[in-house]
Protein backbone atom coordinates (compact mmCIF):
# COMPACT_ATOMS: atom_id res chain seq x y z
CA UNK A 1 0.00 0.00 0.00
CA UNK A 2 2.68 2.50 1.15
CA UNK A 3 4.78 1.58 -1.85
CA UNK A 4 1.91 2.29 -4.12
CA UNK A 5 1.28 5.74 -2.65
CA UNK A 6 4.95 6.57 -2.94
CA UNK A 7 4.86 5.44 -6.55
CA UNK A 8 1.89 7.73 -7.29
CA UNK A 9 3.68 10.62 -5.53
CA UNK A 10 6.69 10.00 -7.67
CA UNK A 11 4.55 9.99 -10.78
CA UNK A 12 3.06 13.33 -9.75
CA UNK A 13 6.50 14.78 -9.18
CA UNK A 14 7.73 13.56 -12.53
CA UNK A 15 4.64 15.00 -14.19
CA UNK A 16 5.20 18.36 -12.47
CA UNK A 17 8.81 18.35 -13.64
CA UNK A 18 7.74 17.54 -17.18
CA UNK A 19 5.19 20.37 -17.12
CA UNK A 20 7.75 22.86 -15.75
CA UNK A 21 10.43 21.74 -18.17
CA UNK A 22 8.15 21.92 -21.18
CA UNK A 23 7.02 25.38 -20.10
CA UNK A 24 10.63 26.54 -19.82
CA UNK A 25 11.31 24.92 -23.18
CA UNK A 26 8.33 26.71 -24.70
CA UNK A 27 9.51 30.04 -23.32
CA UNK A 28 12.95 29.45 -24.78
CA UNK A 29 11.44 28.49 -28.11
CA UNK A 30 9.28 31.62 -28.10
CA UNK A 31 12.10 33.99 -27.26
CA UNK A 32 14.24 32.69 -30.11
CA UNK A 33 11.37 32.72 -32.65
CA UNK A 34 10.30 35.63 -34.83
CA UNK A 35 8.51 38.44 -32.99
CA UNK A 36 4.75 38.35 -33.38
CA UNK A 37 2.65 41.43 -34.06
CA UNK A 38 -1.12 41.58 -33.66
CA UNK A 39 -2.98 42.15 -36.95
CA UNK A 40 -4.26 45.68 -37.30
CA UNK A 41 -6.00 48.12 -39.64
CA UNK A 42 -3.72 50.78 -41.12
CA UNK A 43 -3.93 53.80 -43.41
CA UNK A 44 -1.67 54.52 -46.39
CA UNK A 45 0.89 56.49 -44.33
CA UNK A 46 1.77 53.38 -42.30
CA UNK A 47 2.31 51.28 -45.41
CA UNK A 48 4.30 54.08 -46.99
CA UNK A 49 6.64 54.28 -44.00
CA UNK A 50 6.93 50.49 -43.94
CA UNK A 51 7.95 50.50 -47.62
CA UNK A 52 10.47 53.27 -47.08
CA UNK A 53 11.74 52.19 -43.67
CA UNK A 54 15.50 52.30 -43.42
CA UNK A 55 16.46 48.77 -42.48
CA UNK A 56 19.02 46.11 -43.26
CA UNK A 57 16.32 43.56 -43.90
CA UNK A 58 14.84 42.70 -47.27
CA UNK A 59 11.18 43.79 -47.26
CA UNK A 60 8.63 41.42 -48.72
CA UNK A 61 5.12 42.87 -48.94
CA UNK A 62 2.36 40.59 -50.19
CA UNK A 63 -1.08 41.96 -51.10
CA UNK A 64 -3.92 39.51 -50.50
CA UNK A 65 -7.48 39.12 -49.23
CA UNK A 66 -9.41 36.43 -47.39
CA UNK A 67 -11.78 36.05 -50.37
CA UNK A 68 -8.95 35.57 -52.91
CA UNK A 69 -8.28 31.86 -53.35
CA UNK A 70 -4.94 32.11 -55.23
CA UNK A 71 -3.73 34.50 -52.52
CA UNK A 72 -4.60 32.00 -49.82
CA UNK A 73 -2.82 29.30 -51.77
CA UNK A 74 0.47 31.20 -51.71
CA UNK A 75 0.24 32.44 -48.09
CA UNK A 76 2.08 29.37 -46.70
CA UNK A 77 5.12 30.26 -48.84
CA UNK A 78 5.28 33.72 -47.25
CA UNK A 79 4.72 32.18 -43.82
CA UNK A 80 7.60 29.76 -44.42
CA UNK A 81 9.83 32.64 -45.54
CA UNK A 82 8.95 34.51 -42.36
CA UNK A 83 9.61 31.47 -40.15
CA UNK A 84 12.91 30.58 -41.75
CA UNK A 85 14.42 33.93 -42.67
CA UNK A 86 12.95 36.51 -40.29
CA UNK A 87 16.43 37.69 -39.36
CA UNK A 88 17.20 38.72 -42.95
CA UNK A 89 13.71 39.18 -44.39
CA UNK A 90 10.80 41.26 -43.10
CA UNK A 91 7.50 39.80 -44.33
CA UNK A 92 4.25 41.79 -44.30
CA UNK A 93 0.90 40.46 -45.48
CA UNK A 94 -1.22 43.45 -46.52
CA UNK A 95 -4.87 42.45 -46.68
CA UNK A 96 -7.19 44.34 -49.00
CA UNK A 97 -10.23 43.02 -47.18
CA UNK A 98 -12.69 45.76 -46.36
CA UNK A 99 -11.96 47.48 -43.09
CA UNK A 100 -15.49 46.75 -41.78
CA UNK A 101 -14.75 43.03 -42.08
CA UNK A 102 -11.57 43.10 -40.00
CA UNK A 103 -13.12 41.46 -36.96
CA UNK A 104 -15.65 39.33 -38.78
CA UNK A 105 -13.35 37.85 -41.43
CA UNK A 106 -9.70 38.80 -41.13
CA UNK A 107 -9.05 38.05 -37.44
CA UNK A 108 -10.78 34.64 -37.52
CA UNK A 109 -8.86 33.82 -40.70
CA UNK A 110 -5.50 34.75 -39.16
CA UNK A 111 -6.34 32.66 -36.11
CA UNK A 112 -7.56 29.66 -38.08
CA UNK A 113 -4.53 29.66 -40.36
CA UNK A 114 -2.24 30.48 -37.46
CA UNK A 115 -0.49 33.20 -39.45
CA UNK A 116 2.69 34.40 -37.77
CA UNK A 117 3.90 37.01 -40.23
CA UNK A 118 2.74 40.61 -39.78
CA UNK A 119 -0.84 41.07 -41.07
CA UNK A 120 -2.05 44.58 -41.86
CA UNK A 121 -5.44 45.50 -43.32
CA UNK A 122 -5.08 48.53 -45.56
CA UNK A 123 -8.10 50.77 -45.07
CA UNK A 124 -7.84 52.85 -48.25
CA UNK A 125 -10.86 52.23 -50.49
CA UNK A 126 -9.85 54.97 -52.95
CA UNK A 127 -7.32 52.71 -54.66
CA UNK A 128 -6.44 55.24 -57.34
CA UNK A 129 -5.06 57.54 -54.64
CA UNK A 130 -2.30 55.11 -53.63
CA UNK A 131 -1.94 52.18 -56.01
CA UNK A 132 0.61 53.85 -58.30
CA UNK A 133 2.77 54.59 -55.26
CA UNK A 134 3.16 50.85 -54.70
CA UNK A 135 3.92 50.30 -58.37
CA UNK A 136 2.83 52.13 -61.51
CA UNK A 137 2.36 48.85 -63.40
CA UNK A 138 -0.12 47.44 -60.90
CA UNK A 139 -3.60 47.08 -62.45
CA UNK A 140 -5.10 46.47 -59.02
CA UNK A 141 -5.55 42.71 -59.12
CA UNK A 142 -4.28 40.42 -56.38
CA UNK A 143 -2.23 38.49 -55.45
CA UNK A 144 0.61 40.94 -55.90
CA UNK A 145 3.99 41.14 -54.21
CA UNK A 146 6.51 43.94 -53.72
CA UNK A 147 10.08 43.17 -52.69
CA UNK A 148 12.40 45.96 -51.62
CA UNK A 149 16.08 45.78 -50.77
CA UNK A 150 16.62 48.95 -48.71
CA UNK A 151 20.41 48.59 -48.81
CA UNK A 152 20.66 49.06 -52.58
CA UNK A 153 17.21 50.51 -53.37
CA UNK A 154 16.27 47.63 -55.65
CA UNK A 155 12.51 47.05 -56.03
CA UNK A 156 10.59 44.33 -57.75
CA UNK A 157 6.82 44.15 -58.17
CA UNK A 158 4.93 41.08 -59.36
CA UNK A 159 1.20 40.98 -60.04
CA UNK A 160 0.76 37.23 -60.09
CA UNK A 161 0.42 34.12 -58.00
CA UNK A 162 3.81 32.68 -57.07
CA UNK A 163 5.04 29.17 -56.44
CA UNK A 164 7.29 28.48 -53.47
CA UNK A 165 10.26 28.05 -55.84
CA UNK A 166 9.57 31.37 -57.56
CA UNK A 167 9.38 33.17 -54.22
CA UNK A 168 12.59 31.59 -52.95
CA UNK A 169 14.43 32.43 -56.18
CA UNK A 170 13.14 35.99 -56.13
CA UNK A 171 14.23 36.54 -52.53
CA UNK A 172 17.70 35.22 -53.35
CA UNK A 173 17.91 37.43 -56.44
CA UNK A 174 16.87 40.51 -54.47
CA UNK A 175 19.37 39.93 -51.67
CA UNK A 176 22.22 40.88 -53.98
CA UNK B 1 -23.01 32.51 -45.47
CA UNK B 2 -24.17 32.94 -49.04
CA UNK B 3 -22.15 36.11 -49.30
CA UNK B 4 -19.01 34.47 -47.96
CA UNK B 5 -19.47 31.46 -50.23
CA UNK B 6 -19.96 33.63 -53.27
CA UNK B 7 -16.88 35.67 -52.39
CA UNK B 8 -14.82 32.53 -52.00
CA UNK B 9 -16.12 31.10 -55.23
CA UNK B 10 -15.48 34.36 -57.01
CA UNK B 11 -12.00 34.52 -55.54
CA UNK B 12 -11.36 30.99 -56.62
CA UNK B 13 -12.60 31.57 -60.11
CA UNK B 14 -11.50 35.04 -60.89
CA UNK B 15 -8.41 36.05 -59.07
CA UNK B 16 -4.89 35.11 -59.67
CA UNK B 17 -3.15 33.79 -62.66
CA UNK B 18 -0.68 35.92 -64.44
CA UNK B 19 -1.58 39.30 -65.76
CA UNK B 20 -1.48 39.35 -69.49
CA UNK B 21 -0.34 42.52 -71.14
CA UNK B 22 -2.35 43.44 -74.18
CA UNK B 23 -1.68 46.64 -75.93
CA UNK B 24 -5.35 47.47 -76.18
CA UNK B 25 -7.01 50.81 -76.73
CA UNK B 26 -5.83 54.12 -75.32
CA UNK B 27 -7.80 57.27 -74.69
CA UNK B 28 -8.26 59.02 -78.05
CA UNK B 29 -8.22 55.79 -80.07
CA UNK B 30 -11.17 54.78 -82.22
CA UNK B 31 -13.14 52.00 -80.53
CA UNK B 32 -13.35 48.64 -82.21
CA UNK B 33 -16.83 47.44 -83.11
CA UNK B 34 -18.07 43.96 -82.29
CA UNK B 35 -21.06 41.72 -82.77
CA UNK B 36 -21.89 39.94 -79.54
CA UNK B 37 -24.92 38.06 -78.25
CA UNK B 38 -27.07 39.85 -75.71
CA UNK B 39 -28.94 38.03 -72.94
CA UNK B 40 -32.16 38.45 -74.99
CA UNK B 41 -30.59 36.48 -77.85
CA UNK B 42 -30.08 39.46 -80.17
CA UNK B 43 -26.69 40.38 -81.57
CA UNK B 44 -25.43 43.79 -80.42
CA UNK B 45 -22.83 46.08 -81.93
CA UNK B 46 -21.89 49.73 -81.43
CA UNK B 47 -23.96 50.62 -84.48
CA UNK B 48 -27.08 48.73 -83.29
CA UNK B 49 -28.31 51.80 -81.49
CA UNK B 50 -28.68 54.55 -84.08
CA UNK B 51 -29.40 57.17 -81.42
CA UNK B 52 -26.22 56.53 -79.42
CA UNK B 53 -23.91 59.54 -79.07
CA UNK B 54 -21.57 57.26 -77.22
CA UNK B 55 -21.53 54.39 -74.74
CA UNK B 56 -20.63 53.58 -71.20
CA UNK B 57 -19.01 50.31 -72.21
CA UNK B 58 -18.22 48.14 -69.21
CA UNK B 59 -16.48 44.79 -69.00
CA UNK B 60 -18.19 43.12 -66.07
CA UNK B 61 -19.43 39.73 -64.98
CA UNK B 62 -21.74 37.79 -62.67
CA UNK B 63 -19.21 36.47 -60.21
CA UNK B 64 -16.65 39.10 -59.25
CA UNK B 65 -17.46 40.66 -55.85
CA UNK B 66 -16.50 44.09 -57.24
CA UNK B 67 -18.79 43.67 -60.24
CA UNK B 68 -21.65 42.78 -57.93
CA UNK B 69 -21.04 45.86 -55.82
CA UNK B 70 -21.43 47.96 -58.96
CA UNK B 71 -24.57 46.35 -60.48
CA UNK B 72 -26.97 48.88 -58.97
CA UNK B 73 -24.67 51.75 -59.88
CA UNK B 74 -24.57 50.57 -63.51
CA UNK B 75 -28.37 50.48 -63.56
CA UNK B 76 -28.41 54.06 -62.19
CA UNK B 77 -25.87 55.20 -64.78
CA UNK B 78 -27.94 53.73 -67.59
CA UNK B 79 -31.15 55.28 -66.25
CA UNK B 80 -29.44 58.65 -66.00
CA UNK B 81 -27.61 58.72 -69.33
CA UNK B 82 -29.32 56.37 -71.83
CA UNK B 83 -31.96 58.94 -72.76
CA UNK B 84 -29.24 61.51 -73.24
CA UNK B 85 -27.50 59.27 -75.77
CA UNK B 86 -24.97 57.44 -73.57
CA UNK B 87 -26.38 54.01 -72.63
CA UNK B 88 -24.53 51.40 -70.61
CA UNK B 89 -23.40 48.40 -72.66
CA UNK B 90 -22.04 45.55 -70.52
CA UNK B 91 -19.72 42.92 -71.94
CA UNK B 92 -19.07 39.70 -70.01
CA UNK B 93 -15.42 38.85 -70.79
CA UNK B 94 -14.71 35.74 -68.71
CA UNK B 95 -14.28 32.28 -70.15
CA UNK B 96 -17.26 30.27 -68.90
CA UNK B 97 -14.98 27.25 -68.81
CA UNK B 98 -12.72 29.00 -66.29
CA UNK B 99 -15.56 30.75 -64.55
CA UNK B 100 -18.72 28.60 -64.77
CA UNK B 101 -20.75 31.21 -62.90
CA UNK B 102 -20.35 33.49 -65.90
CA UNK B 103 -21.88 31.12 -68.45
CA UNK B 104 -24.44 32.63 -70.84
CA UNK B 105 -27.56 31.08 -69.22
CA UNK B 106 -26.41 32.43 -65.84
CA UNK B 107 -25.87 35.86 -67.39
CA UNK B 108 -29.47 35.69 -68.60
CA UNK B 109 -30.59 34.74 -65.11
CA UNK B 110 -28.64 37.56 -63.47
CA UNK B 111 -29.89 40.16 -65.96
CA UNK B 112 -33.46 39.03 -65.27
CA UNK B 113 -33.06 38.96 -61.49
CA UNK B 114 -31.52 42.43 -61.40
CA UNK B 115 -33.73 43.79 -64.18
CA UNK B 116 -30.78 45.12 -66.16
CA UNK B 117 -32.14 47.90 -68.39
CA UNK B 118 -29.00 47.71 -70.56
CA UNK B 119 -27.55 45.13 -72.95
CA UNK B 120 -25.43 42.44 -71.27
CA UNK B 121 -23.51 40.61 -73.98
CA UNK B 122 -21.15 37.64 -73.92
CA UNK B 123 -17.66 37.87 -75.43
CA UNK B 124 -17.47 34.16 -76.20
CA UNK B 125 -14.14 34.30 -78.05
CA UNK B 126 -12.66 37.00 -75.76
CA UNK B 127 -11.42 38.73 -78.93
CA UNK B 128 -13.21 41.99 -78.17
CA UNK B 129 -11.89 42.02 -74.60
CA UNK B 130 -8.35 41.50 -75.87
CA UNK B 131 -8.74 44.14 -78.56
CA UNK B 132 -9.88 46.69 -75.99
CA UNK B 133 -7.16 45.67 -73.55
CA UNK B 134 -9.52 45.16 -70.63
CA UNK B 135 -7.84 43.39 -67.71
CA UNK B 136 -10.21 43.54 -64.78
CA UNK B 137 -13.91 43.54 -63.99
CA UNK B 138 -15.49 46.02 -63.81
CA UNK B 139 -13.43 47.93 -66.39
CA UNK B 140 -15.07 50.91 -68.11
CA UNK B 141 -14.48 52.48 -71.53
CA UNK B 142 -16.49 55.66 -72.12
CA UNK B 143 -16.96 56.08 -75.86
CA UNK B 144 -17.94 59.25 -77.69
CA UNK B 145 -19.23 59.38 -81.25
CA UNK B 146 -17.24 61.72 -83.43
CA UNK B 147 -18.28 61.62 -87.06
CA UNK B 148 -18.76 57.98 -87.90
CA UNK B 149 -16.44 56.56 -85.28
CA UNK B 150 -16.73 55.99 -81.56
CA UNK B 151 -13.64 57.29 -79.79
CA UNK B 152 -12.37 56.32 -76.35
CA UNK B 153 -12.75 59.25 -73.94
CA UNK B 154 -12.14 57.55 -70.61
CA UNK B 155 -10.76 54.21 -69.36
CA UNK B 156 -10.88 52.88 -65.83
CA UNK B 157 -12.96 52.64 -62.69
CA UNK B 158 -16.60 53.70 -62.26
CA UNK B 159 -15.94 55.74 -59.12
CA UNK B 160 -13.60 55.82 -56.14
CA UNK B 161 -15.43 53.70 -53.58
CA UNK B 162 -16.36 50.17 -54.59
CA UNK B 163 -17.57 49.25 -51.11
CA UNK B 164 -19.92 52.09 -50.33
CA UNK B 165 -21.69 54.13 -53.01
CA UNK B 166 -22.72 56.71 -50.42
CA UNK B 167 -19.08 57.54 -49.70
CA UNK B 168 -18.02 58.11 -53.28
CA UNK B 169 -16.20 61.40 -53.77
CA UNK B 170 -15.15 60.97 -57.42
CA UNK B 171 -17.60 59.75 -60.07
CA UNK B 172 -15.13 59.22 -62.89
CA UNK B 173 -17.64 57.89 -65.43
CA UNK B 174 -20.25 60.57 -64.71
CA UNK B 175 -17.59 63.26 -64.84
CA UNK B 176 -16.47 62.00 -68.25
CA UNK B 177 -19.97 61.72 -69.73
CA UNK B 178 -21.02 65.10 -68.32
CA UNK B 179 -17.94 66.68 -69.91
CA UNK B 180 -18.68 65.04 -73.28
CA UNK B 181 -22.29 66.21 -73.21
CA UNK B 182 -21.15 69.74 -72.39
CA UNK B 183 -18.61 69.51 -75.21
CA UNK B 184 -15.80 70.01 -72.73
CA UNK B 185 -12.61 68.01 -72.40
CA UNK B 186 -12.64 65.11 -69.91
CA UNK B 187 -10.39 66.04 -66.98
CA UNK B 188 -9.61 62.56 -65.63
CA UNK B 189 -9.18 60.28 -68.64
CA UNK B 190 -7.48 57.29 -66.98
CA UNK B 191 -7.84 55.52 -63.67
CA UNK B 192 -7.13 51.97 -62.58
CA UNK B 193 -10.08 49.63 -62.78
CA UNK B 194 -9.85 47.88 -59.44
CA UNK B 195 -11.47 44.50 -59.45
CA UNK B 196 -11.07 40.89 -60.47
CA UNK B 197 -8.68 39.62 -63.09
CA UNK B 198 -10.39 38.59 -66.30
CA UNK B 199 -10.31 34.80 -66.63
CA UNK B 200 -8.83 33.83 -69.96
CA UNK B 201 -9.50 30.53 -71.71
CA UNK B 202 -6.42 28.41 -72.20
Amino acid sequence: MRGNIRFIDMQKRIMACVVILSFVGLMAACSSGPPYEEPKVIKWASLDSLMNHDTEKLRVINFWATWCAPCIKELPYFEALHAESHEQVDVTLVSLDFEDEFEKRVLPFVEKRDLKARVLVLDEIDYNSWIDKVDTTWTGAIPATLIINPSNGKRKFLEKEMTQEELTALVEEMKN
Amino acid sequence: MNYITSLLVAGLLLFGGSTTDYNGLKVGDAAIDFNLRNVDGDMVSLTSNADAKGYILVFTCNTCPYSKMYEDRLIDLHNKYADQGYPVLAIQPNSSEKSPGDAYPLMQERAKDKGFPFAYVMDETQETTKAYGATNTPHVYVLNKEGSSFNVAYIGAIDNNSRDASKVTRRYVEEAVDALMADESVSTTDTKAIGCTIKWAN
